[in-house]
């Protein structure tokens, strides 16, 4: 088992190392660069960009600027942003907190919505009910979360004067003001990633419901309630698990069309905002952190798996 | 590692005798119809996204005669006017028709979502195949580009993939190839893993020893048993990923990324600064988010149905 988890966590950093590269390499291809969009307001001359390039090191080769920056990694050191020469780990520090509580409460709510209705739709299979859920699921999958976002900002501010405050309040400032601005994205986060967790809830409890042991729990009298939930969904619930590591690729698109769309200041948003001022640094650094945090949710993953299931064994 | 499990059907050889028999047995129907009436009858849910898909489709490729009005030239006079009889779904802030736009807008959801779902499945049958029969070295250095390539944050991979190759004159019809084309890259990754493990399942098979043995060539065992086994898995994942692809189209098209204007992505006409109009203009936040919605729906709905249908694993979880 240690050997295992020692070999996963070594094949993570080829894979860091993939991921590092591929943005280094794409963010500089992108047309322009953050000297260009800094100084088109101002009338500059072409060698007052150049004196700024070479300031900031831009005008260094491609392999010197990644050497320069991953060493920088290496070290613990996430760099300067290129716009405002602020520490990038500062930006982070106050950033990351938002995004992972919109993250976290939407996981939270996708549970609360996907369990019980996947359950329910599994044991009325082929019902009404059961057809409904299931649509239900699958308009969940279709409706997109920036349509979503639009509509709870536009319809409410029509029919009841109401806008979502525009400054953001932190958790640790005031816990009530800042749920309440939290809550409609992370609903709508929720939302999206539940219609496929509801559906294998719903694939996974058929499954389970057809064993041998439920007929046994049945058939010595316990009644179906507990049938149902100590012995069906704790079963069903293993592989459901599993799907949490796929999830993270829709949790962090969620995050940076809904951190936008609400005005959160959170990761995502400033990913975005990066990424069209050209701020190399910033785009890599975030890119970093959200495929290590996607490698790493994959393999805390694997191994619960393991963990829930004894059947299960990694040599 | 992940227990996968695959079924391997007998060579197609052996199978092919029985419904030929069946069929000299039974008296000659019109086969598809039938087979589509049933699988109406079996799958409703099905049947109604198949619906909404071939509307969609038809849409798409009469959009010229459908559509009243063209999608770039607005009328002045005609601004921000609602749903009326003359503009079924009202007009935008430069006093377009939002029902032609949204008409012509199906062309880019349907061409970016195919083609994407062909360019992904296409390079994800061909690295899966290759890194699973081969096995090897291959399979080794591929598996970890592939792990870095799905780790890679996919919003971000698709917006840098669309904006290097977008120039300032790209032609509509060209954003269209490379959004597709992109979308196409990022989901392969993934789906190549699928396909690497559905042949992993049957490559031991004693099928594919005895081709082996009576001296298959790699390429022959490929083409003749390892494909047609694996079929049912890669078009389950085409079926799958189209709505997927759709939706990931507009999320692109609404950050900004995607198709450029005047084309009238349906994510786009939710983003920029129509966006300021919403308030004293709601159809216009309303109509093409619906769009994309009933869209996808059909898609995931007719998919889902398909599943069922041509995953044999499955069949289990109905009550027969």
């Amino acid at each position: 088992m240690q050997r295992y988890i020692l070999r996963r966590l070594l094949l993570t950093i080829p894979a860091l190392l993939g991921v590092t590269i591929l943005v280094s390499a794409m963010v500089r291809l992108l047309p322009g660069d953050a000297v260009a969009l800094m100084l088109q307001e101002y009338n500059s001359y072409a060698q007052d960009a150049e004196d700024l390039r070479a300031r900031l090191g831009l005008n260094k080769p491609f392999h010197v600027q990644y050497l320069d920056w991953i060493g920088g990694i290496a070290r613990g050191d996430l760099g300067n942003s290129l716009r405002d020469q602020t520490p990038i780990r500062d930006e982070l520090a106050t950033r990351l907190p938002v995004t992972l509580e919109l993250g976290l409460l939407g996981l939270l709510i996708s549970l609360l919505i996907a369990i019980p209705l996947g359950v329910y739709s599994a044991v009325r299979q082929d019902t009404i009910s059961d057809y409904l859920a299931r649509s239900g699921a699958i308009a969940m999958l279709a409706i997109p979360g920036f349509w979503f976002g639009t509509l709870a900002i536009t319809l409410p501010a029509l029919w009841f004067k109401w806008t979502p405050p525009l400054r953001y309040t932190r958790l640790s400032e005031d816990p009530g003001k800042n749920l309440g601005q939290m809550i409609l994205p992370a609903v709508i986060l929720g939302i999206g990633l539940s219609g496929s967790l509801m559906r294998l809830t719903r694939a996974q409890m058929l499954e389970v419901l057809r064993q041998d042991y439920i007929r046994t729990s049945r058939a010595k009298g316990l009644n179906e309630r507990a049938t149902i939930f100590r012995h069906a969904l704790r079963n069903a619930i293993i592989p459901i698990i599993t799907l949490l590591g796929l999830q993270m690729a829709v949790l962090i698109g969620g995050a940076v069309v809904l951190e936008s769309i609400f005005v959160l200041p959170g990761m995502g948003r400033y990913l975005l905002e990066s990424l069209n001022s050209r701020d190399y640094p910033v785009v890599q650094a975030i890119v970093l952190i959200f495929a290590s945090m996607i490698i790493m949710v994959n393999l805390v993953v694997d191994l619960m798996y393991a963990w829930l299931d004894p059947r299960i064994r990694y040599s | 590692m992940r227990i996968e499990q695959q079924k391997g059907r007998a060579p197609n050889g052996l199978t092919a005798a029985a419904p030929q028999a069946r069929a000299r047995l039974q008296p000659e129907r019109p086969r598809p119809a039938r087979a589509l009436w049933h699988f109406a009858r079996r799958k409703p849910l099905g049947a109604a996204g198949g619906l909404l898909v071939l509307v969609l489709i038809i849409t798409a490729l009469f959009a010229d005669i459908i559509a009243p009005y063209a999608y770039d030239v607005g009328q002045g006079v005609e601004r921000l006017k609602g749903p009326s009889l003359r503009h079924l779904f009202g007009t935008d802030n430069l006093g377009r028709d939002l029902f032609s736009r949204i008409v012509y807008g199906s062309r880019i959801s349907i061409a970016v979502g195919f083609g994407a779902v062909l360019v992904g499945t296409g390079l994800a049958t061909l690295i899966g195949v290759v890194s699973g029969y081969f096995g090897g070295a291959f399979d080794l250095i591929f598996q970890r580009l592939i792990d870095a390539w799905v780790a890679f944050p996919a919003i971000i991979l698709l917006a840098c993939l669309v904006t290097i190759s977008t120039t300032r004159d790209t032609s509509p019809t060209t954003s269209i190839a490379i959004v597709a084309l992109a979308l196409g890259l990022v989901v392969a990754g993934g789906s190549s893993r699928v396909v690497r493990s559905a042949v992993l399942g049957i490559r031991d098979m004693p099928y594919i020893e005895a081709a082996r043995c009576t001296g298959c060539s790699d390429l022959r065992i490929i083409r003749r048993y390892i494909l047609p086994n694996i079929l049912a898995p890669v078009l389950i994942l085409a079926t799958v990923q189209l709505g997927g692809a759709i939706l990931a189209e507009s999320t692109l098209s609404f950050l900004g990324f995607g198709v450029k204007p005047p084309m009238p992505a349906w994510g786009s006409m939710l983003a920029g600064s129509g966006r300021q109009y919403f308030l004293v203009a709601p159809w216009l936040a309303i109509w093409p988010g619906l769009a994309i919605s009933l869209a996808v729906f059909g898609f995931n709905m007719l998919g889902d149905a398909l599943r069922d249908v041509l995953d044999p694993r499955l069949r289990g979880s109905q009550r027969k």
